[in-house]
């Protein structure tokens, strides 16, 4: 060990150089490790919104190969008769709420928020849609039958709106209607890192459909499993209600989709998990070449050595001994490069966040210095090897 | 007086090309306790070869050679690199120190790959440093010291272990006149203290040190005299081998 240290000590400059290869590649398989950490993170978080238990009808399928596109928008719209049908007939569902939405502007007095993401749902919009209410309420059963021109505004909104004064009772114009605010929603953050889910107006849908749709246009309607348990047994029953309320006979075959979150789970760890193996592995190319860098220094080392290991072995070091002593040279070589490197990689990641999502737990640092100790390893083998084969007569006799 | 080494018929053939040349052709010597041997020799009579068979770096072609009574003709690398470190002292013409260490690492190696624990390590070791009167030196490296002072480094190395032979391969051969008598002095010494030492020269004067000088040529023994009740050149002690 000491042995070890003592010569990389005494080659420093040569030792940096090699050891900037294995830098180099720690610090981008760290960021890669991070980003693809930090994307997982962001997308699990936002998925949480959506809840396990909530199915979701649509026309599209939310993942399909993209040759049925014109067969899934032929079909017949999703409309609210259904959301009816399923809520007198569904005995598994907690909560059905049909829900469509549309992109306006919203004024109250001077201030202007463009590009608001408006909603019209059920009464049980809290249920299905993961928001939780930060003050005031949502609209009741009885303001969503009537079609009262009321709305919950999402934070942001909020905050653009009323700066300095309580929303509650006031009443805001969407879209050119006017509309008395209720209540106020959770901070919630974005979805994927991209659509912010504070920046919506939920109203009841059927004032939506006067104001701004016709009630024959299609809507998506979120379905609440009393569990995840019987999500199966719900999914069975709500088709079945479907095709019953959309007349189709039963060799046809159905003419909507019932989309889950896990669809989307099992999406994107295919994709994630496509991205991650690829950057992984082009990242892990710049450590290969690292780890060759090692192995190229090694064997000058050994070469420059010969005539030590000769002295070495004639005083009676076994070659197991030589193996271990050029092994730790390497991987403390390489441990070393994979500690600057995290220190490299850290601020770095940190920068990163600001664009992408990224997470920096103790697992990666771990493998990255578990890596960087393996390379050290293996690119250290063979050069160890041979200076443990050396014959001593022969090495001693080397100037 | 115990045999320390017993070489019987011992060959060593190496292939040069197509051409096989005998470096050692059948050699049967024997070395008791407490002997003091110079193998001599001119450069191709085999006596670098029969210095690197001794002193267990090589084996040989053919024949039989047992050290301290045990058979180590045949032995793997790494059970004669066990029998180097634990019966060899090897002392060489370039010192073959390790440039980057200290005297006290450079002497405690031995130790290290013997397996020996720091402290004991460092009481055997000093000691070593003493018996060749380089204390005040222990923490010098070797390029701050003389030529003579190094080669009083490679025999604390040597010592250090007490094998059961000392190994001198042209010991002299890198020093000016007067420190080489000074180191020959120290074996000398040591030979006294009741070591075994062999040296491998081509220097009459040095051989002369030894009580016994074996000449080769060609691979083959030509002389082996003992000297009988012969007083030391350097020294006016009885020998009592």
């Amino acid at each position: 060990m000491g042995i070890a240290f003592a010569a990389i000590r005494a080659n420093k400059m040569r030792s940096v150089l090699t050891t900037l290869g294995i830098v180099i590649g720690i610090v981008s398989v760290t960021l890669m490790g991070t980003a693809i950490e930090g994307l997982n993170r962001a997308f699990n978080k936002s998925i949480a919104s959506m809840g396990t238990d909530v199915l979701y009808i649509q026309k599209f399928p939310w993942f399909d190969n993209g040759d049925n596109w014109w067969k899934f928008k032929n079909r017949r719209d999703i409309r609210i008769q259904h959301a009816k049908a399923l809520e007198k007939y569904s005995e598994y569902a907690q909560a059905i709420n049909p829900m469509t939405g549309t992109i306006r502007n919203v004024k109250y007095g001077q201030k202007l928020v463009e590009n608001v993401t408006i909603f019209g749902s059920g009464p049980d919009l809290l249920e299905t849609s993961g928001a939780t209410v930060a003050f005031g309420r949502v609209f009741t059963q009885l303001e969503a039958e009537g079609g009262r021109p009321v709305c919950a505004i999402g934070s942001e909104v909020a905050a653009s709106l009323f700066p300095n004064e309580n929303p509650i009772g006031k009443v805001i114009k969407i879209g050119g209607y006017a509309f008395r605010v209720l209540g106020v929603f959770e901070k919630q953050g974005n979805f994927l890192g991209t659509e912010s889910l504070d920046n919506r107006i939920y109203m009841p849908i059927n004032r939506f459909f006067q104001e701004f749709m016709s009630f024959r246009s299609g809507i998506t309607i979120l379905v609440k499993a009393k569990s995840v348990k019987e999500l199966d047994d719900t999914k069975e029953e709500v088709r079945g209600i479907m095709r019953k309320s959309r007349g189709l006979k039963p060799k046809e075959e159905d003419d909507f989709a019932i989309n889950q979150q896990e669809m989307l789970v099992q999406t994107f760890n295919q994709i994630g998990g496509v991205i991650a193996a690829v950057g992984l592995f082009i990242t892990g190319m710049s450590l290969f070449v690292g780890g060759i860098g090692i192995m190229n220094i090694m064997f000058v080392s050994v070469t420059e050595r010969t005539k030590e290991i000769g002295i070495r072995k004639a005083i009676g070091a076994p070659r197991r001994t030589i193996l271990l002593q050029f092994l730790i040279e390497s991987a403390a070589l390489c441990l070393i490069g994979g500690l600057i490197g995290i220190v490299i990689a850290f601020p770095l990641s940190l920068i990163i966040d600001t664009v992408l999502p990224t997470a920096m737990p103790l697992s990666v640092v771990a493998i990255a210095l578990l890596v960087s100790v393996f390379v050290g390893v293996v690119s250290g083998f063979l050069p160890a090897y041979r200076a443990s084969r050396l014959n001593p007569v022969e090495a001693l006799r080397y100037e | 007086m115990s045999t320390i080494i017993r070489f019987t018929n011992i060959a060593k053939v190496y292939q040069v090309g197509e051409e096989q040349v005998h470096a050692l052709d059948g050699v049967s010597l024997q070395i008791q306790k407490n002997e003091y041997v110079a193998i001599m020799g001119p450069s191709g009579s085999g006596k670098s070869t029969m210095m690197n068979i001794v002193g267990c770096l090589d084996t040989p072609t053919s024949g039989l050679y047992e050290l301290n009574g045990t058979n180590v003709s045949d032995m793997n690398d790494n059970q004669l690199a066990k029998v180097r470190n634990k019966e060899i002292g090897f002392v060489f013409q370039t010192f073959n120190l390790l440039a980057r260490s200290d005297v006290l690492h450079n002497v405690e190696l031995p130790l290290i790959y013997g397996g020996i624990g720091s402290t004991e390590r460092k009481k055997l070791a000093r000691a070593a440093i003493e018996r060749v009167g380089l204390t005040d030196r222990i923490h010098h490296k070797p390029n701050e010291l003389s030529g003579g002072q190094r080669q009083r480094v490679a025999v604390a190395r040597a010592l250090v272990t007490h094998p059961a032979i000392l190994l001198a391969d042209e010991p002299t051969g890198n020093l000016d006149t007067r420190t080489g008598e000074e180191i020959m002095l120290l074996f000398d010494a040591l030979h006294q203290e009741g070591n075994t030492i062999i040296l491998v020269t081509h220097e009459e004067d040095i051989a002369l040190h030894a009580h016994r000088r074996v000449r080769l040529r060609d691979g083959k023994i030509e002389r082996d005299e003992t000297e009988k009740n012969r007083k030391s050149p350097a020294r006016s002690t009885l020998n009592i081998a």
